[in-house]
């Protein structure tokens, strides 16, 4: 095991839950960015999902400004990338969310749904990446 | 505070977690898929220290969580996070990671993000 980073992992992971628990106290919110993302298309409630799609933007942007590392990879094909999307797209709104509604809010809120979607997402995760970079040989 | 400026606090805060842990990082997210390869366990704190958070912090506040509309354990929850976890162990972005990723311009998170929200508007139109 090599770039084992627990302690940035988990103070990192305690920001995310902090910025959830903000979200459902201030906005009385499920902080699900699939969901989000994808209510911006709705019109009713899609002012507040483009402020919480623009504060993730603007995290990005001042990451890099502070100068902090930002880990860019080289050469994955983009082909790759666009179906990855296009599944974790529809199978999000299709399983009614992601690592951040059903793992972070949905595991918080003991929800057996989500506890059964994270075992999910994980297990088809690590099975897709055992086929896609160890079988199909795919660079990343 | 007005809830939109709330909003994009939550997401900002949201945003650097997802910088600070790692998980803004594609490499080190398959690293953590990756359990025949060269195993980075890293990631299961993240997930770990949020959801102390939550644990927490939604039982504090548990008359604001919105009543959840669906409780079956059914056919499209499961499917759909199959489908997820493929997507994932593809390209290493899930929804917010790809997002915040958009800050740096790199051409795997604008393919991968315009192919996200298609496929989320191909869900809708079937349903």
């Amino acid at each position: 095991m090599h770039d084992f980073t627990p302690v940035s992992a988990l103070a990192g992971g305690a920001l995310i839950g902090l910025a959830s628990v903000w979200l459902l106290a201030a906005n009385g919110r499920i902080a699900g960015v699939s969901g989000i993302l994808h209510g911006i298309f709705s019109p009713p409630e899609a002012q507040w999902r483009a402020w919480f799609i623009s504060g993730l933007l603007l995290a990005g942007l001042a990451w890099q400004a502070a100068g902090a590392p930002v880990p860019l990879r080289e050469g994955f094909p983009l082909i790759w990338a666009a179906a990855a999307g296009l599944l974790v797209g529809f199978g999000t709104r299709m399983g009614g969310g992601c690592t951040s509604g059903h793992g972070v809010c949905g595991l918080g809120r003991m929800s057996a749904r989500s506890l059964v979607a994270v075992i999910v997402f994980m297990a088809a995760g690590m099975i897709s990446v055992f086929v896609v970079r160890h079988l199909l040989g795919v660079t990343s | 505070m007005s809830a939109l400026l709330s909003a994009l606090g939550a997401g900002f805060l949201f945003g650097i977690g997802l910088w600070v842990s790692g998980m803004a990082n594609p490499k080190k997210v398959l690293g953590f898929l990756d359990i025949t390869g060269d195993w980075d366990a890293s990631l299961m704190f993240v997930m770990a220290g949020a959801v102390a958070v939550t644990l927490v912090g939604f039982r504090m506040y548990k008359t604001k969580i919105p009543v959840p509309t669906l409780k079956d354990i059914d056919f499209p929850l499961i499917a759909g996070s199959a489908l997820f976890g493929i997507g994932w162990g593809i390209a290493g972005y899930c929804p917010g990671p790809a997002i915040t990723s958009l800050s740096t311009l790199s051409a795997e998170s604008i393919v991968f993000v315009i192919a996200m929200v298609a496929g989320g508007l191909l869900y809708r139109g079937k349903t």
